[in-house]
């Protein structure tokens, strides 16, 4: 409850705030190359035990970054000194391209 | 029966290497052609205790009167087997060491090699872990035997996790204590004074036993330590004396009865107290961790949960809870503990951290999860027998009621005093609370599926998928998951003990594999199907548990979980260089196991173990785990590799 709470809010404070333009190509290659997907699975699928699923359909853009620059968890900051903004547009570019998956239903070992 | 007023068998004997018999007609019988040992033992006098460097002396003095006994009928080491048979083991897990040699060849010839079978491990390190994993399963130990000096040294990590995990393990190490009697070189390098010493901070028990009688009570006192809760590791020292010289004849030291203590239930008083916090508490929560020892400690805790109605958090230490039970509420850990008002922690390892946070940030700070007023409860062997040196002990918990208690064993009487509590108003505010928790308990298994759903079709391969394409294959059958992992246990339907035998305890890495495989051989004669999803990095500590497989006959399917990394380590290498503002891109280096990659299918083909992949593909996986599960239904390892996402 308290994480649904916590995402309403976010999204609510920052959905005003456009979206920068991204190279989603180049942000999945970040996504690596920075250790994004060592928690965060290399689709942005999230990792049990160690980060939240990051795409499709991520958390506003802003909110996004303030958390990469200064977080509140357990995650290691991502600092302008090793993160560029435009880097962070791409990878949240990137984030945005991930395609949603196929239904629950619609996947047989799902329903077993 | 031997009296304890007699001296030490071992040292009644003169040497194991110089017994001479300083006779002319000695002499003469060699020379006719008697076998020197019967002629010795046609000798109704005994000798008289002396010591190995007198008998030296003798020959020094006038070799042409001695003659040499070059055989023995009764080594000391048959004994040994007497007592190792006696205590029902059924296998022994080592590799060939000569500080055992005699240990070693009364098993195989004087025991028959069964009850117990030597299992021939290529690491000793392995031979731990797969005693650990066996114990899991089978609920007691086997016996695992090792050089007392070098050995010990690879093994000691091993038992280092037993001991975290409180699993028993019984250990018997050679060593030769008496100088005079070693031989040159490597004897020397492979002796110690106190063999034990090594491992004393992490094994409950040990001793260096003297005589043959000594070695049989310390045996049964090490066997029934290692087995009361809570339960560790212990270790006998096998002198190479004791071993190999021969006994008197008539002499049988005796073997005393075994009877195992009773596991401690905690106090009555307590246990009313806990029963009466816990039936009228609003929000109470049960937290199991090492909880369920045998199968009757999950029957145990269903018949707790069910009375109070309250939710379970398994923490996965042992088989605790059924994944599909409505009680079962692991998903809501955070939530469910923020709202408690009182806690039952059942042989919960780190309660500290069960109800607090600490950020992993360059100012470590933390803050409780639970309310203020929160109410917490322990019941724990641990508090028992705890150590110092080695720090598993955890952070020291604000707690309101704790139990030095086994968990399992108080369990029952726990319940009982629950139901005396139990009036009709209690009783309906239960049942609106169990509702309740059966729909958020559903809500949660959905979540599980639609996380499961993201990166369906990726390669490398998800770990979701994996798990539910192995489940696919084995759900109708009598399975056991023999590892550690994650996603099983959101996704599959756990519901007996030997479904599950929890972690490493001391998350030493290279216990995966020969753990999963010591689980195996347990799971063998009940004709299960183990089931082992094994990370890369654990196999390539020991990866000869692969030849142990095959060589033994032992079923076991491993799917590996091919991340291409020590992926763990790479996380927190990647902390440090955010921290440090610098080389962001640099936490591959020395965390990574690629270029070249390992090809494990051709690594275990190579170990005559039947090897798949590596699958980078999902589609390839079901036809591949079904050619592999044909191989281990017909009681043969065989081993899929398959290339994954990270976690």
């Amino acid at each position: 409850m308290r994480l649904l709470l916590f995402t309403l809010i976010t999204a609510a404070l920052f959905a005003q705030a456009p979206a920068p333009a991204g190279n989603a190509q180049n942000g999945r290659k970040l996504f690596e190359s920075y250790g994004c997907y060592q928690c965060h699975g290399r689709e942005a699928q999230g990792g049990l035990g160690t980060g939240p699923r990051l795409g499709p359909k991520p958390l506003p853009f802003a909110a996004v970054q303030k958390y990469l620059r200064q977080p509140t968890g357990q995650m290691p900051p991502y600092t302008t000194k090793v993160v560029s903004d435009k880097d962070v547009a791409d990878i949240y570019a990137f984030l945005q391209s991930v395609k949603q998956p196929p239904p629950v239903k619609d996947i047989p070992l799902l329903n077993n | 029966m031997a009296s304890s007023s007699k001296p030490p068998i071992g040292r009644q004997n003169v040497g194991r290497r110089n017994f001479l018999k300083g006779t002319a007609s000695g002499a003469a019988a060699l020379a006719a052609g008697v076998k020197p040992a019967r002629a010795q033992q046609s000798e109704p006098a005994p000798e008289p205790a002396r010591s190995a460097t007198a008998a030296v002396a003798t020959q020094e003095k006038d070799p042409s009167l001695s003659v040499e006994v070059l055989t023995a009928d009764h080594p000391g080491s048959d004994f040994m087997v007497d007592v190792i048979k006696a205590l029902g083991f059924d296998y022994i897990f080592a590799n060939p060491g000569s500080s055992f040699r005699g240990l070693h060849e009364s098993v195989i010839n004087y025991g028959g090699n069964k009850s117990p079978e030597f299992l021939t491990c290529c690491h000793e390190e392995s031979s731990v872990a797969m005693a650990h994993g066996y114990a899991k399963i089978e609920g007691k130990p086997v016996c695992v035997l090792a050089h007392g000096t070098v050995g010990l040294q690879h093994a000691s990590m091993a038992i280092y996790n037993a001991y975290v995990d409180r699993v028993p393990v019984f250990m018997i190490i050679g060593n030769t204590l008496d100088a005079a009697t070693r031989r040159p070189g490597v004897e020397w390098a492979h002796s110690v004074q106190d063999a034990a010493v090594l491992v004393r901070d992490f094994t409950k028990w040990d001793d260096a036993p003297v005589s043959l009688q000594h070695f049989a009570e310390s045996a049964i006192r090490a066997y029934k330590m290692a087995m009361t809760p809570p339960t560790m590791p212990v270790l006998l020292v096998a002198d190479g004396d004791l071993q190999e010289s021969p006994m008197r004849e008539h002499e049988r030291p005796h073997i005393p009865k075994i009877t195992l203590a009773s596991p401690p239930q905690a106090d009555s008083g307590a246990v009313a107290e806990a029963a009466r916090m816990l039936v009228n508490a609003q929000s109470p929560v049960i937290v199991a961790d090492r909880c369920a020892r045998t199968p009757a400690g999950l029957k145990a805790l269903i018949e707790l949960a069910e009375t109070l109605q309250a939710p379970v958090i398994n923490q996965h230490g042992r088989m605790n809870f059924p994944s599909a039970h409505r009680l079962n509420q692991t998903e809501r850990s955070r939530g469910l503990i923020a709202n408690a008002d009182v806690i039952l922690g059942l042989e919960v390892w780190d309660f500290w951290g069960t109800v607090n946070s600490l950020r992993d940030q360059v100012h470590r700070t933390s803050r409780p999860l639970t309310k203020p007023n929160t109410k917490m409860i322990a019941i724990s062997a641990s508090d028992l027998n705890t150590k110092s040196n080695y720090q598993d002990f955890q952070r020291f918990p604000d707690l309101d009621l704790s139990m030095a208690a086994d968990s399992e064993a108080t369990l029952p009487a726990l319940t009982e005093a629950c139901k005396r509590l139990l009036t009709g108003d209690r009783k309906r505010i239960f049942e609106d609370r169990a509702n309740k928790l059966a729909e958020v308990h559903q809500q949660a298994r959905e979540r599980m599926r639609l996380e499961a759903s993201y990166a369906w079709d990726a390669s490398p391969i998800s770990t979701a998928r994996m798990t539910m394409e192995i489940w696919t294959q084995i759900k109708d059958k009598d399975w056991s998951l023999v590892s550690n992992n994650a996603w099983p246990q959101r996704l599959w339907s756990f519901d007996r003990h030997y479904q599950y035998i929890g972690g490493a305890g001391g998350a030493g890495v290279g216990y995966g594999a020969p753990a999963a495989l010591g689980a195996a051989v347990a799971n063998k004669k009940y004709g299960r199907l183990s089931i082992n999803i094994q990370n890369d990095g654990d196999l390539m500590y020991a990866p000869g548990v692969l030849w142990t497989s095959a060589h033994h006959r032992i079923p076991l399917l491993s799917v590996m979980h091919n991340n291409r990394a020590y992926h763990q380590e790479m996380m927190h290498l990647q902390r440090m260089a955010n921290r440090h503002q610098r080389g962001i891109t640099t936490a591959e280096i020395g965390t990574t196991i690629k270029n070249p990659n390992i090809d494990y299918a051709a690594m275990a083909r190579s170990m005559g173990v039947h090897g798949e992949g590596p699958i980078t593909d999902p589609k390839d996986l079901a036809p591949a785990l079904k050619r592999a599960l044909e191989v281990v239904a017909k009681g043969e390892p065989a081993l899929v590799d398959v290339v994954t996402q990270p976690r």
